[in-house]
């Protein structure tokens, strides 16, 4: 475990430009420096930025590294904050616009950034990225961080604090959409003198970035939110189940900890109450099944991740077998905001009983890749047209992917849906973590289905044999159709075994591997009517040889 | 928990085993910290040896049988050492569909080199991801830890050939 040098007190926090400044600066520069935008050097851009800024000799502005600013398809991405002017692209050895911009900020300057990609997000999980250093606490305090956890442990009991997470109607965000508030109660209730915390961060769903964007621009957000829940169901300790494919993440996270515990924040004794409540790393090792939470809690003791049946639940029975609670990322990071502006507050946003707000990663062939927040209940036509700024190269749109592999394909004419938990049910798919994949005329939905069952078969951890022997079966069929060698009987053959998986299998990998294939052939059934009768495949993704065509 | 067996020593003096012992004690030197300790062992030497995993196994003490399995269930472990460089191609739902496929496709033309595979002469090894969450940069690719967006495969066989 390396040590990571906590740089909110080293060299790389600003330069003379901000520190000569005093007081608050007339106009700061956010430089974005999550993954995304840190692969293209913008941490590169920071340093040349301060540099510049104070070679013009600009004394009263601020260049500020944060987290993500959402449209990473633009990066990397500069923000001046009191003008909304975002720059996009920038470029380390190409600046100077950036410098000469702060240079003409005027102090009465407030604009909120234009356009929808902006106007139509409502932040509460993202609202501090792209404002915060993420190594920084200080900033996070400032924006009203920490204030949640003070009060819930000077004012408040953990009935209290069970109670408003249930009056909000925040649901598990890391997609079945348990409510919150229930299983809380549900860990708090158990029996049992030693109880864990944990936070699923095995972002594992292909195309969905939304837990680590969060990980790496606002990592206190999750301590708090965990601390919280530690003390609503009387836990005092806590792992972070975090993916080793995400090392900023993980880098952000150590420094994070290791800065709340030295403000008390983390530790014995926190915000000098009585209350005791500590958080450890552990990594995951590249295993999608991980993410299901049987298989998570075998992975954090050391073992391989397979996963066991339930009941019992962890909540009565998990890690050690104590009861332990776990939720995703996205979940923590709503609970602080939640408790600090109340949960009605929370439930205004939202439709039916999906409340709040989502976030969802938008990727595939849509113009703004990037992270987005917007309540519950948005349609998807907002999401992908106003929001996303619609198709790459204006080519039609055919589906949309939710719900990474136990997902499902959406058509265009449910475009016009209001997104909830239940909908997506209803229309065959799955809300999922917040994966949006979107796809145009150029993907066979035949291929996406093949892509998804390899995906599952060889995520498959081998345990139950619907998963372990049925996934592989379904992808041979499906591998036959997209070479134009299957029949109408390896069709119904199809149907018939992913029916038995989805009854059979032992968790929710194997019981949602199928549902791709569900929807495209509920969808796209024409799609596979051609590569098996007319032997084509309408997009031209798929290679049918022209002597199969013959035969 | 005690630990009831004596400690075993690590399989030579390299240095680089202070950093797996370190990292094992940490967490009390109990079967919970394998999977940390086989990270810290394939950091410091890019893979898993044999002795590696009973030096790890004994340390902990879990049954050697026990440390394979768990070595080998979890994709992110090697047990073959790498060549010089890696190239890893993501092959999430976004670089799928903006030409994942293509890109293997010119490697192992160009390179001869498949996933999981080394080239001849040791230089590059190529492995996938299941998705490294760049989507918005898909197709991404990590060369030697750095990512790569919207990769060109010419450009980046021309790339890892200059390597």
């Amino acid at each position: 475990m390396s040590e990571i040098p906590a740089s909110a007190h080293s060299a790389d926090r600003r330069t003379a430009a901000s520190e000569a400044g005093g007081g608050s600066p007339r106009a700061t520069a956010y430089v974005c420096e999550a993954a995304s935008c840190m692969s293209a050097q913008s941490h590169e851009i920071t340093l040349r930025l301060a540099q510049g800024a104070a070679e013009a000799g600009l004394t009263d502005v601020t260049v500020k590294r944060v987290g993500c600013l959402g449209l990473c398809a633009a990066g990397p991405l500069v923000e001046i904050a009191e003008t909304a002017q975002v720059f996009e692209r920038v470029r380390p050895d190409n600046v100077e616009g950036i410098i000469k911009a702060l240079g003409e900020v005027k102090p009465t300057d407030t604009r909120r950034p234009q356009g929808p990609f902006f106007e139509k997000q409502v932040r509460i999980v993202t609202e501090n990225l792209g404002r915060i250093d993420p190594e920084n606490l200080d900033d996070y305090v400032e924006r009203g961080g920490y204030e949640a956890l003070k009060r819930v442990l000077s004012d408040m009991t953990s009935t209290q604090v069970r109670d408003e997470i249930t009056r909000s109607g925040l649901r598990g965000r890391g997609g079945a959409g348990y409510p919150v508030g229930l299983k809380w109660t549900t860990v708090a209730k158990a029996a049992g003198a030693q109880k864990y915390v944990v936070c699923n961060a095995d972002e594992g769903d292909p195309g969905a970035f939304m837990d680590r964007s969060v990980l790496e621009s606002d990592p206190f957000r999750i301590l708090e939110g965990m601390a919280i829940a530690a003390f609503a169901v009387h836990a005092t300790e806590g792992y972070i189940y975090c993916r080793a494919e995400y090392p900023l993440a993980v880098a952000r996270l150590r420094t994070a900890i290791r800065l709340a515990q030295r403000a008390g924040f983390l530790g014995k004794g926190i915000a000098d109450t009585s209350f005791n409540f500590d958080v450890q790393i552990r990594l995951g090792a590249g295993a999608f099944v991980c993410g299901e939470e049987t298989a998570l809690i075998a992975s954090i003791e050391g073992r391989r991740g397979t996963p066991r049946p339930r009941p019992p639940y962890p909540a009565v029975e998990g890690l050690w077998d104590c009861p332990t609670l776990i939720n995703n990322v996205e979940s923590y990071a709503n609970v602080p905001t939640i408790l600090r502006k109340g949960p009605e507050w929370y439930s205004e946003f939202g439709i039916g009983k999906s409340k709040g707000t989502k976030v969802f990663a938008l990727a595939g062939r849509i113009v703004n890749t990037g992270l987005i927040e917007v309540p519950m209940g948005t349609t998807l036509r907002e999401i992908v047209f106003d929001i996303g700024g619609g198709i790459t190269d204006g080519r039609p749109f055919k589906a949309v992917q939710t719900g990474g592999p136990s997902g499902g394909c959406i058509p265009a004419q449910f475009l016009d849906m209001p997104v909830s938990y239940e909908s997506l049910l209803e229309v065959g798919s799955f809300m999922g973590s917040g994966g949006l994949i979107v796809m145009d005329d150029t993907s066979c939905m035949v291929d996406v289905a093949k892509y998804f069952q390899d995906f599952c078969r060889d995520e498959s951890c081998g345990k139950c044999v619907p998963c372990r022997v049925g996934t592989t079966q379904l992808y041979m069929i499906l591998d036959q159709i997209t070479r134009g060698e299957a029949t109408m009987e390896d069709l119904a053959q199809l149907e018939r075994l992913a029916g038995i998986i989805q009854k059979t299998a032992l968790c929710g990998l194997g019981q949602g591997a199928p549902n791709p294939i569900f929807s495209t052939l509920r969808y796209f059934r024409d799609e596979y009517l051609a590569h098996i009768v007319d032997k084509v495949c309408p997009a031209g993704v798929c290679t049918i040889t022209p002597a199969e065509v013959k035969s | 928990m005690p630990v009831l067996h004596a400690k075993p020593h690590p399989p030579s003096d390299d240095k680089r085993w202070k950093i797996v012992e370190t990292r094992m004690r940490r967490i009390g030197d109990r079967p919970a910290a394998l999977i940390e300790a086989l990270h810290a062992a394939q950091e410091a030497f890019g893979y898993l040896d044999t002795d590696a995993l009973i030096y790890v196994g004994d340390t902990l003490g879990v049954p050697h049988s026990r440390v394979y399995g768990v070595a080998t269930f979890y994709s992110f472990f090697t047990l073959k050492p790498q060549g010089e460089h890696t190239c890893v191609v993501c092959t999430g739902t976004a670089c799928y569909i903006n030409g994942a496929k293509d890109i293997l496709a010119g490697l192992d033309r160009d390179l001869h080199v498949k996933p999981k595979q080394t080239t001849e002469d040791g230089k590059i090894s190529v492995l996938t991801a299941r998705c490294v969450g760049s989507c918005s940069l898909a197709p991404a690719v990590i060369v030697d830890g750095e990512v790569k967006g919207k990769v060109n495969v010419d450009e980046l066989v021309a790339q890892l050939e200059a390597m």
